[in-house]
């Protein structure tokens, strides 16, 4: 069997087949010598041996293709069995070893806890934005507990969400797998998202960064209104500067998970950001640019210890996808260009 | 949306200030309100003439809107506008654009504007050279006018020359050519200004265009010139801290000291003292002709004039070289980062097409920036600083005449007053009998002085009459920039006088705190210590020489596109300009912060700490 287990350093983004989208991005960004929480994937090799063992004893994909998307209740039914079989099948003992092996590596000497996420081979693809589709887990501390959010995360691909996108994208269920990243969890003490490009005007000159306190799952869920940055790309002008009032922050708890906390009064109105890590940032998003060649959304985080750490990095899918038109009509005289300006049509 | 129901007051509901209808009345007939302006936008002119205006001031608004509109509606005919109409109320200059509405007619401008506009970019270079050597003779004109002077006799030569002229009519003479010659210095400087601001205006369009976020500093750094004249009073400053150090007296420059105890010290070193007043004298002709605001006032002095701003820099300069730090404008590098700015946004463009449309016309602005930059120094400084200069000369004949008690007196008779009032002199003089001015001036000048106080107290609507629903007039936009936007600001000011915020034009980034020190005139620049942020009514180039001491920069009146917005990015200081109100709402010591990449000033103390100066 190829290898259940692939550790971030030795995956590049053509790997997604066998680590899925945010998998082989994070190996991608990791050789690339950007700062990732460190960690690997539990690759589709893991998770067609486990489909295997479903299958052999009850079909599963064949069931999908047939099942009709517009029939909720027949998705929904297909969808609860699924997931039901998923959790009750025994992990198989050669992916659990290596699992629990990578995870005790991972977990070095002083022990971290690790977020679980899925990564679908689907996910992240320019052309189907599958994200916010599959399950992710945070703060996962005990060895047993990751065994079964691993399994979870599998499950959440026959998720009624998950095969409803699936038939109506017209999928074939055959090329459909799940990896799922095991990574240290950043105990962040601020997170969020950049945009190398303005989401809301498609500028390429300009970075957008968004942060909150804590955890960046409380700015990706959309649960605390994020302060909210513009710099400039090439200048590094910070044009734009909203700080909002954040009255909540994700924490992890001591017994694994997260629970929501109310931000004290004297953090809540503070930028949660000082310039010059938004310079920090700034630099970094220009980096995957460039490593990539393509505008990218970025979640981040910044540790206890100030560090900045990239937590995923994906293309950009919304502006990069339209036709650009061009600024202004060449014209073969320049100061045809000028009459814009003159003629009043401003 | 829906319309929005708030406007500005209508001109004919402006009530003139009570106790001062008479100095209303005084300014010309042509500039005061008329019922049909109702109908008409008008906005005050804050950005020039943000000081209640001395009647004879506003002839620099009568010269200047002569030439602007003359080059506008008739020279180069811009297709959509036509001139700009001034009025003044209660001492505030309002003033409106004449659009061309009729799609004949524009049309019809369109392909004049194209012949006449397309001729002076195809040959910039050659008419912008022409126009300094024209420049240059009308200021020799003006320094080769005579000496303002009435003699009781008149002198020999007169006979043995057979001039045939006497000095009275010599005066009368100076007085008209020394105003013929400020009116065509302003002509000139409308001949390229607005195609200049129309070229880059154009680039800057593009650049909005295709990085909708970019910042305006940004695409102003990208076009600014590096060797503009208006960074030379400043060099001068810097070469002759450097001579200081050579001749071995720079221990004579000390902070806080009155450029006559300066003057004291170098005059006793001997030859090395006079040595470098020599040099001063080679700098101050003609780069100390800088004036220390706008130049739209009489009384912004130059540095000639008043040699504390240049003096006040000289002991940060020669600290400078003495801790072995260079104190030269590094002009190669600017150049390079310029460059590599320009190239960098290239690179971002997404098609070949957009890319060679940028490179046209960040090549054209380029061509026609260093008009846009240089005009200043020869127009707004060396030539007005001539003309309000030979002005006071007047003043003080006329004063020593009894027409008034002082030299600066003169500035309250209009520009046909004082052309009466010479004409009575001369009519006296030649008569031998008395002058009938000092009679009649003394009471007109108190109740002027009077006026202007009152007018100073008073806040005044920053436009009047409808808004119209688009502000396309191409001159105001790029002059003035005001756009619909603003105004709809304007309409929603509360009037926020306790606030502790100010909101201005953001001019350079970065975030700042410390003491402010509030200077309202060049007599004042001495007091700026170290690390205090400036803040003050008009900021200028000619103030750059005092940017190595202060941590940032305040000021009422400017634009994101000034001369001290780009001076004060090239000296990386924060600076936020157009705040409106800065040196009313600010009090020296009060601690600030200057957020100059938002454009936001924070007063974040009420404490007044003792002043130092």
């Amino acid at each position: 069997m190829a290898d259940a287990i692939a550790w971030f350093a030795d995956l590049g983004i053509s790997d997604r087949p066998i680590a899925g989208g945010k998998g082989a991005s994070l190996g991608e960004l990791t050789r690339a010598g950007i700062a990732v929480p460190p960690g690997f994937v539990v690759t589709t090799h893991a998770f067609d041996l486990f489909l295997a063992a479903l299958e052999a004893r009850a079909p599963v994909r064949a069931r999908i293709e047939t099942c009709d998307p517009d029939d909720l209740a027949a998705v929904t039914a297909l969808s609860r069995d699924l997931r039901r079989r998923v959790v009750e099948e025994a992990m198989p003992a050669e992916i659990e070893d290596a699992l629990l092996a990578a995870h005790h590596i991972l977990y070095g000497e002083r022990g971290a806890p690790v977020a679980v996420r899925s990564s679908a081979t689907t996910e992240d693809a320019a052309d189907a934005s599958f994200a916010g589709l599959q399950d992710t887990f945070l703060w996962v501390i005990d060895a047993a507990d990751l065994v079964a959010r691993v399994r979870e995360c599998w499950g959440s691909l026959y998720s009624v969400e998950s095969i409803t996108y699936r038939r109506r994208q017209s999928f074939p269920e055959a090329g459909v797998a799940m990896a799922v990243v095991v990574q240290q969890m950043v105990d962040a003490r601020v997170a969020g998202v950049m945009f190398t490009r303005s989401p809301t005007t498609g500028d390429k000159s300009v970075v957008t960064i968004e942060g909150a306190w804590g955890l960046g799952s409380a700015v990706v869920s959309g649960e605390v209104t994020p302060d909210h940055w513009v710099l400039g790309k090439i200048t590094g002008e910070i044009s734009v500067r909203e700080i909002s009032d954040k009255h909540i922050e994700h924490c992890p708890l001591a017994s694994g998970g997260i629970e929501e906390r109310p931000v004290p009064d004297d953090r809540r109105r503070a930028a949660c950001l000082d310039d010059a890590t938004l310079q920090a940032l700034r630099e970094i998003g220009r980096r995957v640019e460039r490593h990539y060649g393509a505008a990218q959304d970025i979640e981040w985080a910044v540790n206890r210890e100030g560090e900045v750490l990239l937590l995923q990095s994906r293309p950009e899918t919304i502006w990069s996808t339209r036709a650009a038109a061009p600024v202004a009509e060449p014209l073969a005289n320049p100061l045809g260009h000028i009459m814009g300006v003159f003629g009043g049509r401003r | 949306m829906e319309s929005d129901i708030k406007s500005f007051p209508l001109p004919s509901s402006v009530a003139v200030i009570p106790g001062t209808e008479a100095a209303q009345a005084a300014y010309p007939y042509y500039t005061q309100f008329v019922p049909e302006d109702d109908e008409r936008f008008w906005f005050y002119n804050s950005m020039h003439f943000p000081e209640p205006m001395h009647h004879f001031d506003m002839v620099t608004a009568e010269a200047a809107y002569c030439a602007l509109g003359a080059f506008n509606t008739r020279v180069h005919i811009l297709p959509t506008t036509k001139g700009i109409d001034h009025r003044i109320v209660n001492g505030r200059v309002y003033i409106g654009g004449v659009a061309v509405t009729d799609p004949a007619e524009i049309a019809e401008r369109l392909e004049l504007f194209q012949q006449r506009a397309f001729y002076y970019y195809e040959n910039w270079e050659r008419l912008y050279d022409q126009w300094k050597v024209k420049m240059k003779a009308l200021i020799d004109e003006a320094n080769d006018l005579p000496k303002v002077e009435l003699p009781d006799i008149e002198p020999i030569e007169t006979t043995h020359s057979g001039k045939g002229i006497a000095s009275n009519h010599a005066l009368l003479d100076t007085y008209r050519r020394q105003l013929d010659g400020y009116c065509r210095m302003w002509q000139y400087h409308f001949e390229f200004l607005l195609l200049g601001y129309g070229a880059y205006l154009t680039f800057f369009d593009f650049c909005k265009r295709a990085f909708p976020e970019i910042s305006d500093q940004t695409i102003s750094r990208m076009v600014a010139g590096m060797e503009a004249e208006i960074f030379r009073p400043d060099e001068e400053v810097r070469r002759l801290a450097r001579r200081a150090v050579e001749l071995g007296i720079h221990g004579v420059f000390e902070e806080g000291m009155t450029v006559d105890q300066v003057f004291a010290r170098l005059d006793a070193l001997g030859n090395s003292g006079a040595a470098w007043r020599d040099e001063l004298e080679t700098s101050r002709n003609p780069w100390f002709n800088v004036n220390v605001g706008d130049g739209f006032y009489h009384y912004h002095r130059s540095w000639n004039d008043d040699l504390s701003m240049p003096f006040s820099a000289l002991p940060g300069y020669i600290a400078k070289l003495q801790a072995g730090e260079p104190i030269d404008r590094p002009v190669a590098q600017l150049i390079r980062e310029r460059d590599q700015l320009v190239a960098d946004y290239r690179d971002l463009l997404d098609s070949d097409a957009d890319r060679a449309t940028y490179d046209q016309l960040i090549a054209l602005a380029h061509r026609v920036f260093p008009y846009v930059e240089g005009h200043k120094f020869y127009c707004e400084h060396w030539y007005t600083n001539l003309f309000f200069n030979k002005i006071r000369e007047f003043g003080a004949l006329l004063a020593g005449r009894g027409f008034f008690a002082e030299e600066a007196d003169v500035f309250h008779l209009t520009h046909y007053e004082l052309e009466s009032a010479i004409v009575d002199l001369s009519l006296a003089w030649s008569s031998g009998s008395q002058p009938l001015g000092p009679q009649r001036w003394p009471a007109i000048v108190a109740e002027r002085k009077a006026a202007i106080a009152a007018w100073s107290q008073h806040r005044v609507p920053p436009a009047l009459g409808a808004v119209p629903d688009v502000i396309d007039d191409p001159a105001i936009v790029m002059l003035w920039g005001i756009t619909r936007e603003n105004l709809d600001s304007w309409l929603a000011e509360d009037g926020d006088e306790n606030g502790r915020e100010l909101k201005g034009f953001a001019a350079s980034s970065g975030v700042v705190e410390g003491p402010a020190r509030v200077v309202t005139s060049a007599a004042e620049i001495g007091t700026l210590r170290q690390g205090e942020i400036l803040v003050c009514q008009v900021t200028n180039p000619s103030w750059a020489p005092i940017f190595q001491k202060i941590a940032a920069a305040v000021s009422d009146i400017g634009g994101s596109m000034s001369h001290m917005a780009i001076v004060a990015r090239e000296y990386g200081l924060p600076a936020v300009v157009g705040t409106g109100s800065a040196t009313q709402r600010i009090r020296t010591g009060q601690r600030i912060r200057v957020d100059g990449g938002r454009g936001i000033v924070t007063i974040l103390d009420d404490e007044m700490v003792a002043d130092h100066g």
